[in-house]
C-alpha cells in the first residue's frame, strides 16, 4: 500500500470500488470455508441428527431449509433497501453494486422458501399450495424481486438504474407492511375455520439446533455470495467502461 | 399425524431442489466472476490502460 | 394554485383530444367483463358472486393500460424537461397530472361500471357499494400507477415492466376494494374494507407524488 492508500479513512476503503476489490478479496476464501463447514454441520444435524416430529414425521425436515429460505429472502430485501437509502440519501458508490448483487439472491432464496414450503404442505395439509397469509405474502415478495430484477436490465445506463431501481425498492419496502396485512385479512375473511401455526410456538432444543445452525449456514451463504457478486459487478463495469473508451479511441482515429 | 416414512419423498425433492439451486447461485457466481476477469485480462493485453494507476 | 389548475385543464384537454382515447379505455372496461361470462359460463348466480371482484380487475387492468399516457407523450416531446423547470414544484406537476389521469380514465370506468352490473348480474345495493368502493380506490391506483410510470418514463421498450411493477403493489387495494364491494361474508368486514381503502388511497395520494417526481428527475439525467 502507497502511503496515500494508507492514509485513506475506513469509509473510503468501504465507498472507492478499486479499495473494495483490495480489502473484499481477503474476505472471499473465509467466508466460503464458513459457509461450508456450518452447511456440513447443518446438514448434519437436519438430516440424521435429530428426530422425527410427533405430528409431521420425517417432513420436519423441510422445516430446516424452509424457515432459512425464508428468513433470507426478507434479509436480503432489508439489504436492497438500506442500499437504496445509500444511493438516494448518501449517494454512496458502492451502494447501487451491492443493490443489483443483492437482488437475483433474493429472488433464488424466495423461490427456495416457496418451493420448500409447497413440499412441506402437500404431505402435511394435502395440498401443494395454500392460499394462506405466509406462502401468499411470500409469493408477492417472489414478484417484487423478479420486477426489480426486470428493472435493472431494462436500463442500459447502470447508474441511472440504481436510482429508479432504489426509488422502487423503498416504495416496495414501504407497502410490504400494507401487504402482508391486507393478505391476513383477505385470508381470515375467505377461510376462517383453516388457521394454521406452521412449526409450533414451543420447539424443543433437538428441532432448533438444527434449525439455528442450518439458519447461519444460509446466512453465510448470502455473505459470501453477495461479495463474489460485488466484486464481479465492480470488475463488469470496469471491463465495459475501458471497453467503451477503447471503441471511442479506436473510432476517432 | 403422519407415520415414519410418509412423506420421505418430499423431504427429497425439498433437499434435492435446494441442493441445485443452491449449487446453481455458487456456480453461476464463480463463472460470471471469472469471465469478468477474462475480459478485462483481454482488454489490458490489448493495451488499454485505466486513468488512475491503482492496481487491482 | 392558478398554475396547478392550468396544468390540470391542460392535460384534460389534452386526454380528450387524442381520438377519443378515453373512450377506447371504456370499451376495454367492457370488453374484459364481457369475456369473463364466455370463460365462466352463463350461470347467472356465479357471475353475480363473481362480479364485485370482476369488475375490479377489469378497473385495475383499464388503469394499468392508460398509464403509458401519463408521461411518456410529455417526456417525448420535452414538455416534461420544460415542465420540471417551471415555477410549479415537480412534486405538484405530477398531482396535477395525477389528478387529471384519474378524471380522464378512472372516472368514466366509474361511470360506466352500471353497464357492467348488468352484463354480470349484480344487485342495485353491489352496484352502489362497488362504485362508492372504486371512486375511493382507484386514485391510489392511479397514484401507484404514477411511480410505476415515472420510474419507465425514459425506457424505450418499458411498457411491460410499469405493470409487472404496479401489480404486487396494488394487490391490498384490489383486496380491500373487493371488500369493500359487499358479496363478503359480513357487512362488518365491507365497511372495515372501506376505511382501510380510504387510507390507502389518501397515503398513496400524499406519497405518490414525491416518489414519482424523484424518479422522473433521476430517468431525465
Amino acid at each position: 500500500m502507497t502511503d496515500e492508500t494508507a492514509r485513506m479513512g475506513w469509509f473510503s476503503r468501504l465507498a472507492h470500488p478499486g479499495q473494495f476489490l483490495q480489502w473484499s478479496r481477503h474476505w472471499v476464501a473465509p467466508l466460503a470455508v464458513v459457509t461450508a463447514i456450518l452447511f456440513a454441520v447443518g446438514l448434519w444435524f437436519a438430516l440424521f441428527n435429530s428426530p422425527e416430529d410427533y405430528q409431521m414425521g420425517q417432513t420436519v425436515r423441510i422445516m430446516y431449509v424452509h424457515v432459512p429460505n425464508a428468513w433470507l429472502s426478507e434479509l436480503c430485501y432489508g439489504v436492497m433497501a438500506i442500499a437504496a437509502l445509500g444511493t438516494l440519501v448518501w449517494r454512496h458508490p458502492m451502494a447501487d453494486v451491492a443493490a443489483k448483487s443483492a437482488a437475483p439472491l433474493g429472488a433464488a432464496f424466495t423461490a427456495m422458501a416457496l418451493f420448500t414450503g409447497s413440499m412441506w404442505g402437500r404431505p402435511t395439509w394435502g395440498t401443494y399450495w395454500e392460499w394462506d397469509g405466509r406462502m401468499t405474502s411470500y409469493l408477492i415478495l417472489f414478484l417484487m424481486y423478479l420486477g426489480i430484477v426486470a428493472l435493472w436490465n431494462a436500463f442500459e445506463d447502470q447508474l441511472r438504474a440504481a436510482r429508479v431501481v432504489a426509488v422502487v425498492t423503498l416504495v416496495g419496502a414501504i407497502n410490504i407492511p400494507i401487504i402482508i396485512f391486507s393478505v391476513v385479512w383477505w385470508n381470515t375473511l375467505h377461510q376462517p375455520s383453516s388457521i394454521i401455526a406452521k412449526g409450533g410456538p414451543r420447539m424443543p432444543p433437538s428441532l432448533l439446533i438444527p434449525l439455528l445452525v442450518m439458519t447461519l449456514a444460509f446466512t453465510f451463504l448470502f455473505a459470501t455470495l453477495h461479495v463474489v457478486r460485488m466484486r464481479t459487478e465492480v470488475l463488469r463495469r470496469r471491463a465495459a467502461s475501458l471497453e467503451r473508451r477503447h471503441a471511442a479511441e479506436a473510432g476517432g482515429n | 399425524m403422519l407415520t415414519s416414512t410418509e412423506g420421505i419423498g418430499f423431504v427429497v425433492a425439498a433437499y434435492l431442489g435446494v441442493g441445485i439451486v443452491t449449487l446453481g447461485l455458487i456456480a453461476w457466481a464463480m463463472l460470471d466472476a471469472r469471465r469478468q476477469k477474462r475480459r478485462l485480462a483481454a482488454l489490458e493485453a490489448k493495451g488499454v490502460s485505466r486513468r488512475s494507476s491503482g492496481g487491482n | 394554485m392558478r398554475p396547478f389548475f392550468a396544468l390540470v385543464r391542460r392535460d384534460l384537454r389534452l386526454a380528450t383530444r387524442i381520438g377519443g382515447d378515453a373512450l377506447t379505455l371504456i370499451l376495454f372496461f367492457v370488453l374484459v367483463a364481457v369475456i369473463v361470462p364466455f370463460a365462466v359460463g352463463p350461470d347467472r348466480v356465479l357471475l353475480a358472486r363473481l362480479a364485485p371482484a370482476i369488475v375490479w380487475i377489469a378497473a385495475l387492468l383499464s388503469v394499468l393500460l392508460g398509464l403509458d399516457r401519463l408521461f411518456h407523450a410529455d417526456h417525448e416531446d420535452g414538455s416534461l424537461f420544460a415542465l420540471r423547470q417551471a415555477a410549479l414544484p415537480l412534486e405538484a406537476v405530477v398531482l396535477a397530472k395525477l389528478a387529471a389521469h384519474w378524471i380522464a380514465t378512472a372516472l368514466p370506468l366509474i361511470v360506466t361500471t352500471p353497464v357492467l352490473a348488468a352484463l354480470l348480474n349484480m344487485s342495485a345495493g353491489a352496484l352502489v357499494s362497488t362504485m362508492l368502493a372504486l371512486a375511493v380506490g382507484t386514485p391510489a391506483l392511479v397514484a401507484f400507477g404514477a411511480i410505476g410510470a415515472s420510474v419507465t418514463v425514459s425506457l424505450r421498450r418499458g411498457g411491460l415492466i410499469a405493470p409487472v411493477l404496479i401489480l404486487p403493489l396494488s394487490i391490498p387495494i384490489l383486496i380491500f376494494g373487493v371488500g369493500a364491494s359487499s358479496g363478503q361474508a359480513t357487512p362488518g368486514a365491507a365497511s372495515a374494507a372501506l376505511i382501510y381503502l380510504s387510507a390507502i388511497s389518501l397515503l398513496a395520494v400524499a406519497f405518490a407524488p414525491f416518489g414519482a417526481a424523484l424518479a422522473l428527475r433521476m430517468s431525465a439525467e
